[in-house]
C-alpha cells in the first residue's frame, strides 16, 4: 500500500542536519589510502618495477660516486697527511744544466756539486721565527748484506728525531740515539721491506747488516714509508717508494764521505751533494705556507741555479682538498641528474596511470572522495614508488662501493650523509614529480570522469 | 488506481493526494533548472527549466527517449554537475551556494549511486568496494566492516566478500554497487539504467530489491528506458527534449 509505504514512522531515519563528518581517525584514513597505494603498485607489476628501477639507479649513483669520490680524496689527502702537515720538505734535485756540463768533459769524470747544504739549513734555522726542528738527512744508494742476501737501498743518514718527524712508527727497537750520533755508531734502523728480504726468517734485532765493508747493529725495524711524489734525487728509484734503511747522519758522513758515486744509463757518475733532504718543522700550522715563501726566497739566493724542491704537503692537502671538492660536485651532479630523470620517469608513470585511471577516479568523486582525498592517494602512490626505489637504491649504493674496494681495492667511504641525503632527494622527487599528475587526477570534473572508458 | 493529473505548466509533481497521512518531507527539490552545455561557441541548452519534488520514502522512475536529458538530470541530482541555472536543494540545504569539498561530502554522505555499467573498482574486493564510501565519511574501520558485512548479507553475496568484480556475474556485481549505494544510509539512491546492462533475470532480481528496499523506507530514483519498468514504480516522471512531460502517480 502506496500509505503504508510513504509512512514516516515506517522506518526512523537518522537525519542530521549537516552530513556527519567524523573528523576520523586521520592515520587510519591514511593507512587506508596507502593500502590502495600498494594495491594499484602491485596491480602494475612491470611498471611499477621499471619506474622505481630510475629512482634505484638514480640513488645507488648518487651514494656510490660520492663514496668513490671520498675515498679517493681521502686517498690522496692522507698521502701529504702523512708527509706531516707542520712539516716543510726540501730535497735536493740535480739541475739541467749541470747534467748537459758534465757529459761534455773529457778525461775522468768530475764530481759534480749541487744541491743543498748544512750552511742553507742553518741560515733557514736562523732566520726564520717558529722553526721548532730540521732534520736534514743523506741519501745514499747502496748494496746492504746479510749472509748471502743482498739488497739494493736507500741508506738514510738522518737525525734522531726523524721518525717523530714524519709519524713514523717503530715495529719494534728503537731508533738511534743522540749518544750514537755523537758516536758516529754503526746502527742501523730497517724499514720492514728491507728486513723482510734480509731477513726472512730470523728476528733481525741484535744482528748485523753489511754496507760496503762496515758491519751496522740493527737496533730497530719501521714501517715502510709512504711516497712524496717530489724530488726522487735519487737514481733508480724514480716513481716507486724507495726501500730505506737508517743511519746516524754522522755515521753517514764518515763511512760514505762527501762525494757518491752512483750508476748512470752513460756510466759511472760522482756526484757532491751534502743533504739530500730536509724536514723542516714549523711550529705554528697556520704559518707553514708563509714560512715555505721565505724558504724559497732564501734558497733562490743563495743558489744560482735551481737544485732543490721545496714541497709544502699542507699546500698539497688544501690543493687535493679543493680538487676532491670538484669531483664531488661533478659527482653529484651526475648523480643528481640521473634522479632527475628517474624522477621523470615517475611522472610519466603516474600521468599515464591517472589517464588509465580516469574511471575509477570518477567512481570515487561520485562516492564522497574530495580533490585532496584523490591528491593524497596519487601522492602516496609516487611516495611509495619512490621511497621503495630509494630504499632499494640506498642498499645497492651502500653495496657497490664495497664490492668496488673488494674487487679493485680502492679505497671508498660511504658517508652517513649520502644515503640519507640521496634518500631524503627520492622521497622529495617522489613528492614534485607526483604532485602535477595527482593535481591532474583531483581536477577532473567527475562526469567526465565517470564517462571515460 | 487514479492517477493524479501532472501540472505540465510548472512541472512541479503534486505531492500524494492523502498529503496529510503521510506528512512526508521534500527530501530533493529542483526549481527551473536549465543546463547548458558550451561547445566552443555553441551553447545546447539540454534542460530547458525543470522543476520536481521527490518526498522521503517515494520510489520514482524517469523516463523518455535517448538523448532527453535524464542522465544530466540524475548528474545534477547527483551534485557531480552543476545546473547552469535554476536551484536545487537536497536534504533542506541549497547545493547552489556549495564548494567542491562541500559538494562531495553530500555526495558521499546523502546519496548513493548505482550506475548501468555498476563502476565498481576493480582492484577491490567486494567488501572493499563496499566500504569505500564509508571510508571517505571518516567511519573507523571497523564500524565500515560491520556494515560491509551486513549489507553483503542483504543483497545476498556473503560468499562472494572475497571476490573480485571481474570474477562475479552482471546481476551480481549491481548488487554490490547497490549495497555500496546503502552503505552510508543514504537520502536518495540515484540509479541510472540499472538494469540496463542486465538480461531479464537479473534484471528482474535488481528490481524485486528496489521494491524491497522502498518498503523499507528508502528514497529511490530510477532511469529507465522502459515503460513496463517505470510502471512497476509507484511514481513516474516522462521527459521530453529537456522538459518533464509527465509526472504520474499510481493509486492503489
Ligand atoms: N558534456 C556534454 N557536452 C555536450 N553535450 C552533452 C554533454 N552531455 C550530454 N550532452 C547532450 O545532452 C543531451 C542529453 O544527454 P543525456 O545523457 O542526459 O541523455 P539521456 O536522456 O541520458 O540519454 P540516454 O537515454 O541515451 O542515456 C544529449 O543531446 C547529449 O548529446
Ligand atoms: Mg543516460
Amino acid at each position: 500500500m502506496t500509505d503504508a509505504i510513504l509512512e514516516p514512522t515506517v522506518q526512523p531515519r537518522r537525519r542530521p542536519d549537516r552530513p556527519k563528518l567524523r573528523a576520523g581517525n586521520r592515520l587510519v584514513r591514511f593507512k587506508k589510502i596507502t593500502q590502495v597505494g600498494i594495491k594499484s603498485i602491485y596491480s602494475h607489476g612491470l611498471r611499477s618495477l621499471l619506474t622505481v628501477l630510475g629512482i634505484v639507479i638514480g640513488v645507488a649513483a648518487v651514494i656510490a660516486m660520492l663514496a668513490v669520490s671520498e675515498g679517493a680524496s681521502f686517498e690522496a689527502q692522507q698521502q701529504f697527511r702523512d708527509l706531516g702537515a707542520n712539516n716543510i720538505l726540501l730535497k735536493s734535485v740535480k739541475p739541467a744544466e749541470v747534467e748537459a756540463s758534465s757529459n761534455r768533459g773529457f778525461g775522468p769524470p768530475q764530481a759534480i756539486i749541487y744541491g743543498l747544504t748544512l750552511a742553507d739549513v742553518e741560515t733557514i734555522r736562523s732566520t726564520i721565527p717558529g722553526i721548532s726542528n730540521v732534520i736534514a738527512s743523506r741519501i745514499v744508494k747502496k748494496n746492504v748484506w746479510h749472509l748471502g742476501r743482498s739488497m739494493n737501498t736507500d741508506v738514510v743518514g738522518t737525525a734522531v728525531d726523524y721518525p717523530t718527524s714524519r709519524n713514523y712508527n717503530l715495529r719494534s727497537g728503537r731508533f738511534f740515539s743522540e749518544t750514537e750520533m755523537r758516536d758516529h755508531a754503526n746502527v742501523v734502523v730497517l724499514s720492514d721491506e728491507v728486513a723482510n728480504v734480509l731477513f726472512p726468517i730470523d728476528n733481525p734485532l741484535g744482528l748485523s747488516i753489511k754496507i760496503d765493508s762496515d758491519y751496522y747493529n740493527v737496533i730497530g725495524i719501521m714501517e715502510s714509508e709512504g711516497f712524496s711524489n717530489l724530488g726522487q734525487n735519487q737514481a733508480g728509484s724514480s716513481n716507486a717508494a724507495p726501500s730505506r734503511i737508517y743511519i746516524p747522519f754522522t755515521a753517514s758522513k764518515s763511512r760514505f764521505g762527501e762525494t757518491t758515486t752512483r750508476q748512470t744509463a752513460g756510466g759511472m757518475e760522482r756526484e757532491t751533494v751534502e743533504l739530500h733532504e730536509a724536514i723542516i718543522q714549523v711550529d705554528n700550522q697556520e704559518s707553514v705556507i708563509e714560512v715555505g715563501e721565505i724558504i724559497e726566497q732564501i734558497l733562490a739566493r743563495r743558489h744560482k741555479d735551481i737544485d732543490y724542491a721545496i714541497e709544502i704537503p699542507l699546500a698539497l692537502l688544501r690543493q687535493a682538498e679543493e680538487s676532491a671538492l670538484r669531483d664531488q660536485i661533478v659527482a653529484g651532479a651526475i648523480a643528481g641528474i640521473s634522479l632527475l630523470v628517474g624522477g621523470i620517469g615517475i611522472m610519466n608513470i603516474m600521468l599515464a596511470s591517472v589517464t588509465e585511471r580516469t574511471r575509477e577516479i570518477g567512481i570515487r568523486r561520485a562516492l564522497g572522495a574530495k580533490k585532496r582525498d584523490i591528491i593524497t592517494q596519487f601522492l602516496i602512490e609516487a611516495v611509495i614508488l619512490s621511497g621503495v626505489g630509494g630504499v632499494i637504491g640506498v642498499v645497492l649504493g651502500i653495496a657497490i662501493p664495497f664490492i668496488i674496494s673488494a674487487v679493485w681495492g680502492m679505497t671508498t667511504i660511504v658517508t652517513p650523509v649520502a644515503p640519507l641525503l640521496a634518500f631524503s632527494i627520492s622521497a622529495l622527487i617522489g613528492v614534485v614529480f607526483g604532485i602535477y599528475p595527482s593535481m591532474r587526477a583531483a581536477d577532473m570534473d567527475p562526469v567526465e570522469a565517470l564517462r571515460h572508458e | 488506481m487514479t492517477s493524479l493529473e501532472p501540472n505540465p505548466a510548472t512541472g512541479i509533481g503534486n505531492p500524494p493526494a492523502d498529503i496529510d497521512s503521510v506528512a512526508q518531507s521534500v527530501v530533493a527539490s529542483l526549481k527551473d533548472i536549465r543546463k547548458t552545455y558550451y561547445m566552443g561557441a555553441l551553447a545546447v541548452e539540454v534542460l530547458h527549466g525543470i522543476s520536481l519534488d521527490f518526498y522521503q520514502g517515494e520510489y520514482v522512475s524517469i523516463m523518455g527517449p535517448s538523448g532527453c536529458g535524464k542522465s544530466t538530470l540524475m548528474n545534477i541530482l547527483g551534485c557531480l554537475d552543476k545546473p547552469t541555472e535554476g536551484t536545487y536543494y537536497l536534504g533542506g540545504e541549497d547545493t547552489s551556494e556549495m564548494d567542491d569539498d562541500e559538494l562531495s561530502t553530500i555526495r558521499g554522505a546523502r546519496l548513493g549511486f548505482i550506475f548501468q555499467s555498476y563502476n565498481l573498482i576493480q582492484q577491490l574486493n567486494v567488501l572493499e568496494n563496499i566500504e569505500m564510501p564509508l571510508f571517505y565519511q571518516g567511519y573507523s574501520e571497523q564500524d565500515s566492516h560491520e556494515i560491509a558485512m551486513g549489507l553483503v548479507e542483504r543483497v545476498g553475496l556473503e560468499d562472494r566478500i572475497d571476490h573480485k568484480p571481474f570474477e562475479l556475474s552482471g546481476g551480481q556485481q549491481q548488487r554490490v554497487a547497490i549495497a555500496r549505494a546503502l552503505a552510508v544510509d543514504p537520502l536518495i539512491i540515484l540509479a541510472d539504467e540499472p538494469t540496463g546492462n542486465l538480461d531479464t533475470k537479473s534484471g528482474a532480481e535488481i528490481l524485486d530489491l528496489f521494491d524491497e528496499l522502498n518498503q523499507q523506507g528508502k528514497t529511490l530514483i530510477m532511469i529507465t528506458h522502459s515503460d513496463e519498468l517505470a510502471e512497476r514504480s509507484p511514481r513516474w516522471v516522462r521527459m521530453l527534449d529537456g522538459k518533464v512531460e509527465s509526472d504520474d502517480r499510481r493509486n492503489s
